[in-house]
């Protein structure tokens, strides 16, 4: 298989995508830092980002690179949002390890 | 008679009296509250006054009536049940009428003076009004259904009024205690209202008496059984046996209460209930029967309980019960005008002695115990004449408003045959009875030497002794309407409402030798008082030492209230505790509570592991939640289809 004339196949990409999206939940699993945590929900998005422009490719669909942008757009909120949240966590607590920050269970 | 009446409004206005009271009268001046209160009475008794005007002014043809005015909006109108709010003004209700708003106005009057300075002011002068709005509402309702809206109304006012005094538990026991023996009445009237509607079709009282004229064969039977439902309500209402037992506790609301309610206007509504119910009981001899002996045995058994009572009031609560048996006695022998015409008469004289009494209790600081009065007619000297007027009068002395009333009832029992002697015995036992305890009271209270000398009695305001008057003169004039034979023109105008009694053969010398054994009767009963409370003032507790087992038991009411507790109150209570209470509402339905608020509780302690406040478990349980979706997207379920839920989505997609 030549990767020069026939292209990437469209598999490849899926595997990749799966591989960081597992990355992502693992991360988000065993770490215990908020930021990296945090980080992990990113590889997420973009894992799944991958995805999206994979088979938008695969159907001549504009629609999957249409959804990446608004997930892009989301994540950027949200990463503004949080990292807000992280550091108002900080301030009160002066720890960012996430098994210790749980003050809501009963 | 042209023109309408404004009938309606004669309910209305104490009703608009009892709400501006009721909501505003804590806010409003005193003064205020007195004229409302006052004038919502004067006005409809103005509107009574007209109506009768109206009537008596076109002559003696009083068979225009009854006059009628309806609601134009039906009340109850389902299938061919259609009821309205419809009042009839007719010769018996327009008497009717002219005693509650009359003595009832006087009675407003009177308690300006009597409650001046009780707390709640307000709030009696609108429970009064309301009491005349539910009594008004009852005498004119035009079928019984509107009927039974007053009879339930009176009795809410009653209860309201018995329990004024409600701090006192005595006073609220007794409210509830009229309250729940009035019930087992109502329930009768209640039985008997919806078997009127399953006989006739319809509960307007015209249209039932014109279905039973239509059908003089149709005698007994069911009519009796409705007959005697209607009876069950009216021994409640009307303090009959063995129902009584509510009245002499009912003491315990303010006096002039007493007067309007106990006396005068509510405990008769059972005798107005059987007089305008009359074709049923003329068409239910049995039924008729069974009200006469009730009315002769509760008017001597409380006429005995009477003669050894010592509370002033409640001497007077067992002479209404006595004199309410006599109208009993008279609806009974059917001889309803002169059942009403004693009503009417009573109406006068129990409202003054209960007014006087007031005065009197009024006057020495609230004592109601007759031996510890005596002496008081020099102080006291208008309550004096005034109730001494009252006592003639309801002993019946010639030319006082009782004399005539007594005697018509006594003359009609007379002539029922060989059982209507005894019944004319019975009554005039009890005319001898009612002499002596009358006078008795009479002595003890304002003869003789004062037994409590420290006390300094005043004469009442004549905001009280004004209606005293009034009375007074009623009770020795008003038995005049009824005098000659057949209860004279009285007698003639209320027959056409209340039916004529089959043609007796009148005999005047009978009539006068049986009204001069009334009157000797009478003397006696005030001779005997005389010689035990004037003369030997000794004798009567030598009198109950040498008869204790006698005395013991008039003194303790025959002991009926403990047989009643004993046999009804004790084993209801006792179920109501145990059985409702402890099986029924602790056991099952709070059983049913407590085990659905368990497993809430179970339920709750095994979910709320989950709530454990760590992150990463939350993450761990989505993660897996994810996986598990994800399994059952991509592995095969056999017992479907052989491929799996995702692979069948991708054929759909693709459209094969």
């Amino acid at each position: 298989m030549n990767l020069f004339t026939q292209g990437v196949p469209i598999s490849w990409y899926l595997l990749l995508s799966a591989v960081l999206f597992s990355l992502g939940v693992l991360g988000f699993l065993i770490k215990r830092n908020l930021i990296t945590v945090f980080m992990s929900i990113e590889l997420m998005l973009n894992a799944v980002n991958l995805s999206f422009v994979t088979f938008a490719h695969q159907w001549h669909a504009v629609k999957g690179q249409i959804f990446v942008f608004f997930v892009m757009m989301v994540a950027a909120a949200e990463a503004a949002v949080g990292l807000a949240i992280i550091i108002a966590v900080f301030r009160a607590r002066a720890t960012l390890a996430v098994d210790r920050i749980d003050l809501m269970k009963l | 008679m042209t023109g309408t009446l404004y009938i309606w409004l004669i309910p209305l206005l104490p009703f608009a009296g009892f709400l501006l009271n009721g909501i505003l009268g804590t806010r409003l001046p005193k003064w205020l509250v007195t004229t409302v209160a006052l004038v919502a009475p004067l006005a409809s008794f103005a509107l009574v006054l007209n109506a009768a005007r109206s009537i008596f002014g076109i002559g003696p043809a009083f068979d225009s009536l009854p006059y009628i005015e309806t609601c134009p909006h039906p009340w109850i109108s389902i299938g061919a049940l259609h009821i309205d709010f419809s009042f009839v003004l007719d010769q018996l209700s327009l008497v009717m009428l002219l005693v509650i708003t009359g003595v009832g106005f006087l009675i407003h009057i009177y308690s300006v003076g009597y409650m001046g300075h009780e707390e709640g002011y307000a709030r009696y002068f609108s429970f009064l009004n309301l009491f005349l709005f539910f009594m008004t509402l009852l005498v004119l309702a035009g079928n019984a259904l509107l009927m039974f809206v007053g009879w339930e109304g009176v009795g809410l006012a009653s209860y309201l009024l018995i329990g004024f005094y409600f701090k006192k538990d005595s006073a609220a026991n007794a409210g509830k205690k009229a309250f729940i023996v009035n019930r087992i009445g109502d329930f009768g009237f209640l039985i008997g209202i919806f078997l009127l509607l399953t006989n006739f079709g319809t509960l307007t009282f015209s249209e039932i008496a014109a279905k039973l004229t239509a059908n003089p064969a149709w005698q007994g039977g069911v009519l009796t059984t409705i007959a005697l439902c209607l009876l069950l309500g009216a021994t409640g209402k009307s303090a009959q046996l063995p129902l009584y037992i509510w009245l002499p506790d009912a003491m315990e609301g303010p006096t002039p209460v007493s007067a309007l309610i106990h006396a005068a206007t509510m405990v008769t509504a059972g005798v107005y209930m059987i007089a305008r119910t009359h074709v049923l009981f003329d068409h239910a001899p049995f039924a008729l029967d069974t009200v006469a002996v009730i009315g002769a045995a509760t008017a001597l058994f409380a006429a005995t309980i009477g003669l050894v009572q010592n509370d002033i009031k409640r001497v007077l609560a067992y002479s209404t019960i006595s004199q309410l048996g006599y109208m009993f006695l008279g609806c009974g022998v059917a001889a309803y005008s002169a059942a009403i015409f004693h009503l009417v008469t009573h109406a006068f004289f129990k409202a003054l002695l209960f007014l006087a009494a007031g005065s009197v209790i009024h006057a020495i600081g609230g004592e109601q115990d007759l031996r510890k009065m005596g002496g008081l007619w020099r102080k006291l000297p208008i309550t004096f004449w005034t109730m001494t007027t009252a006592v003639l009068a309801i002993a019946g002395f010639f030319p006082f408003a009782g004399f005539f009333s007594k005697d018509a009832i006594l003359y009609a029992a007379y002539l029922q045959g060989p059982a209507g002697r005894a019944l004319w015995f019975v009554g005039l036992v009890t005319a001898l009875l009612t002499s002596f305890y009358m006078f008795r009271l009479w002595y003890l209270t304002f003869l003789g030497k004062s037994r409590s000398p420290e006390v300094h009695p005043h004469e009442s305001p004549w905001s009280m002794l004004g209606p005293l008057v009034i009375l007074a003169l009623l009770s020795i004039g008003g038995g005049w309407i009824g005098a000659g034979a057949g209860l004279g023109r009285f007698g003639s105008y209320l027959s056409l409402s209340t039916g004529a009694r089959a043609a007796e053969s009148t005999n005047p010398h009978l009539e006068l030798i049986l009204s001069i054994a009334a009157v000797a009767v009478a003397f006696a009963g005030w001779f005997i008082a005389d010689l035990l409370y004037r003369q030997k003032p000794a004798e009567p507790a030598q009198l109950a030492e040498a008869l204790p087992e006698a005395y013991k038991l008039l003194a303790n009411k025959y002991y009926v209230d403990e047989f009643y507790g004993a046999t009804v109150v004790k084993p209801l209570l006792g179920f109501s505790k145990y059985v409702l209470g402890w099986v029924v509402d602790f056991g099952i339905l709070g059983g049913l509570a407590w085990l659905l608020g368990g497993i809430a509780m179970l339920a709750g302690a095994i979910l709320q592991r989950w709530q454990s406040g760590n992150l990463r478990s939350y993450a761990a349980w989505l993660a897996a939640g994810a996986a598990a979706v994800l399994l059952f997207m991509l592995l095969p379920w056999p017992w479907t289809s052989p491929w799996p839920i995702s692979v069948q989505f991708i054929w759909k997609v693709m459209g094969r």
